[in-house]
């Protein structure tokens, strides 16, 4: 078939400073815990572009933001956010709490609202009250504190299974019984861990690696962690709200 | 570009610390102690001084810039400040001053980044100005270069852009000087920086007020540093401290800050791997002043003896 696209009519080419780069997060809040979580693929249309490109941060002991959208303009943005909690470090010689670092996320968003950043991004962590919260933005900056969310390429098929599964949407309890208000560690994390399998297969852009973050309150015993295989620790100190991340594969077709 | 110290002749008891030009590169091993005595600025009723003193830009006869040399005065009013360093550890001490028993201390060392602190000396004010500026600066390194910023590098700016203040017309110069702790892959360094410009690096230094009392202490013992623990180098760093005291002052946990570079002492709780530089204050630093040996006992005014004391009693 002779290619047609010329009869089209006249064209004007523009540079276009946005890419869609793929991928999908997740993060889900606990009552003394928040999971985050996101795959490890970067993808441009049908290409792969790498399938290590980590998409979720360790901002502090007590805060993982996740970013998605496009890749550079994520990156960039987690380095300037980065450098914002740096100067507060420096100006009050402690962490930032996790509500402020949400405000302080919507006001850096919408200063750029003329050029946004194209991301969505999934903060999640520890708040000054020691329980697990999950804060989601637009790429403009309006934002929310919730249970649960799922952002990016496969959020239409993670989002519905985690407001049935967490929220009990759709479901009624047992006769008797009532649907428990928080879920144990183990619990969410068998659900994040089969949101992204389940994404993945049905999910071009899906894939390649799974990086899941959990943060535990300050004091809250390591039951539910301790023994899973690959943990690593990244926070800074024992005392204190704690930072671990596991890997995971994924399928790679 | 860098501001070079110059010669004073009519005075022959004066001589001015950056006389010196031995000035470390990174890689040097040519660091020399601080042996040299604190300048005196000459007297202040000679009639040179005054006609040239108001302008930056103007040299005296005697080829010197009275406004930076005043500058320098008002480092050496701020309360003194003393560092040191050993293979593994880089330590600053600083004695707080505070305007009345109900005021607070005022702050004297600043986190600049995790390998980077400082303390300071003179108007506080500029202290803040220039450490905000040092803190851009190794931020931006980071963000554009992926890697700490040099600490050599990072003095090496700052006197850079302090000599700009020494020449330019209307501009003052800044009135603060710092002591500068940082490591990097070669381990922890020393460096002072001065309004005038000048930076070099140390095995220990003071500065402030009766700092010379405090290089005296540092110039005695300063072999032994090299091969210190940080328990022992912060114990000589506290009785160079103690030098620069009043008769009857003496260092308390509210006076008295410490900031550490390097591996977790023993009496450390929390720290990160990379030894980051801490700032101890108040509680914590207890155990570091039970650590100082008692103060020889002053030769005059001393208490008379107790009843039944066998020694002569001296006259009332």
């Amino acid at each position: 078939m002779p290619d047609m696209s010329v009869l089209a009519g006249p064209q004007q080419h523009q540079f276009n400073p946005y890419a869609e780069n793929g991928g999908t997060i997740l993060a889900i809040a606990g009552a003394d815990f928040t999971v985050v979580a996101g795959d490890t693929r970067q993808s441009e249309g049908y290409s792969i572009q790498t399938r290590y490109a980590p998409k979720v941060f360790r901002l502090t002991d007590r805060a993982v933001l996740a970013v998605n959208g496009f890749a550079a303009d994520g990156n960039m943005f987690v380095k300037k956010v980065k450098q914002r909690l740096e100067w507060y470090r420096h100006a009050h010689a402690k962490d930032m709490p996790l509500r402020a670092i949400a405000r302080l996320i919507q006001t850096m968003l919408y200063a750029q609202r003329f050029f946004p950043y194209y991301v969505y991004n999934i903060l999640g962590g520890i708040e000054e009250d020691g329980s697990g919260a999950v804060y989601s933005f637009d790429p403009v900056g309006s934002y929310e504190r919730e249970a649960c969310r799922a952002a990016g390429a496969a959020q239409s098929l993670v989002q519905p299974f985690l407001d049935n599964q967490i929220y009990f949407k759709n479901q009624t309890a047992a006769p008797g019984q009532s649907h428990p208000t928080h879920l144990p560690l183990s619990d969410v994390l068998s659900i994040v861990i089969d949101s992204f399998t389940s994404a993945t297969e049905r999910h071009i852009e899906v894939g390649d690696g799974l990086e899941i973050y959990i943060v535990l309150a300050k004091g809250r015993s390591l039951q539910g962690v301790e023994g899973l295989r690959g943990l690593r620790e990244m926070s800074s100190r024992e005392d204190g709200e704690r930072v671990f991340v596991l890997q995971r594969e994924l399928k790679k077709d | 570009m860098r501001y070079q110290s110059h010669d004073v002749d009519e005075f022959a008891h004066v001589r001015i610390a950056s006389y010196w030009p031995r000035r470390v590169s990174a890689v040097g091993t040519r660091v020399q102690p601080s042996v040299l005595s604190t300048p005196s600025p000459p007297p202040l009723f000679s009639m040179f001084r005054n006609t040239y003193d108001s302008d930056n830009t103007v040299f005296s006869p005697q080829g010197r810039l009275h406004q930076v040399e005043y500058a320098l005065e008002a480092v050496k009013q701020g309360s003194a400040a003393v560092g040191l360093r050993s293979k593994t550890h880089a330590v600053l001490l600083a004695l707080k001053r505070s305007t009345g028993e109900l005021a607070s201390y005022q702050q004297k060392m600043i986190r600049i980044d995790d390998h980077v602190g400082i303390a300071i000396a003179g108007l506080t004010s500029d202290a803040r100005v220039l450490s905000n500026f040092m803190r851009q600066q190794a931020m931006s390194s980071r963000m554009t270069f992926n890697r700490p910023v040099p600490v050599n590098r990072l003095v090496s700016t700052i006197a850079d852009k302090a000599q700009v203040n020494t020449q330019e017309y209307g501009r003052r110069p800044y009135g603060v000087g710092f002591l500068v702790i940082g490591q990097d892959h070669t381990g922890p360094h020393l460096y002072e920086f001065s309004p005038s410009g000048t930076s070099f690096e140390y095995y220990a230094i003071s500065i402030g007020a009766r700092s010379q009392s405090a290089k005296t202490y540092l110039e005695k013992h300063y072999e032994s540093f090299a091969d210190s623990n940080l328990e022992d180098l912060i114990r000589h760093g506290l009785h160079a401290l103690r030098e620069t005291l009043q008769q009857d002052k003496e260092l308390t946990i509210n006076n008295t800050s410490i900031g550490i570079i390097g591996p977790k002492g023993p009496h450390e709780k929390v720290v990160s791997e990379e030894g980051s530089f801490r700032i101890l204050e108040g509680e914590p630093i207890d155990v570091y002043l039970k650590t100082m040996e008692a103060k020889a006992a002053p030769e005059a005014a001393a208490p008379p003896p107790a009843v039944g004391d066998e020694d002569v009693q001296m006259a009332e």
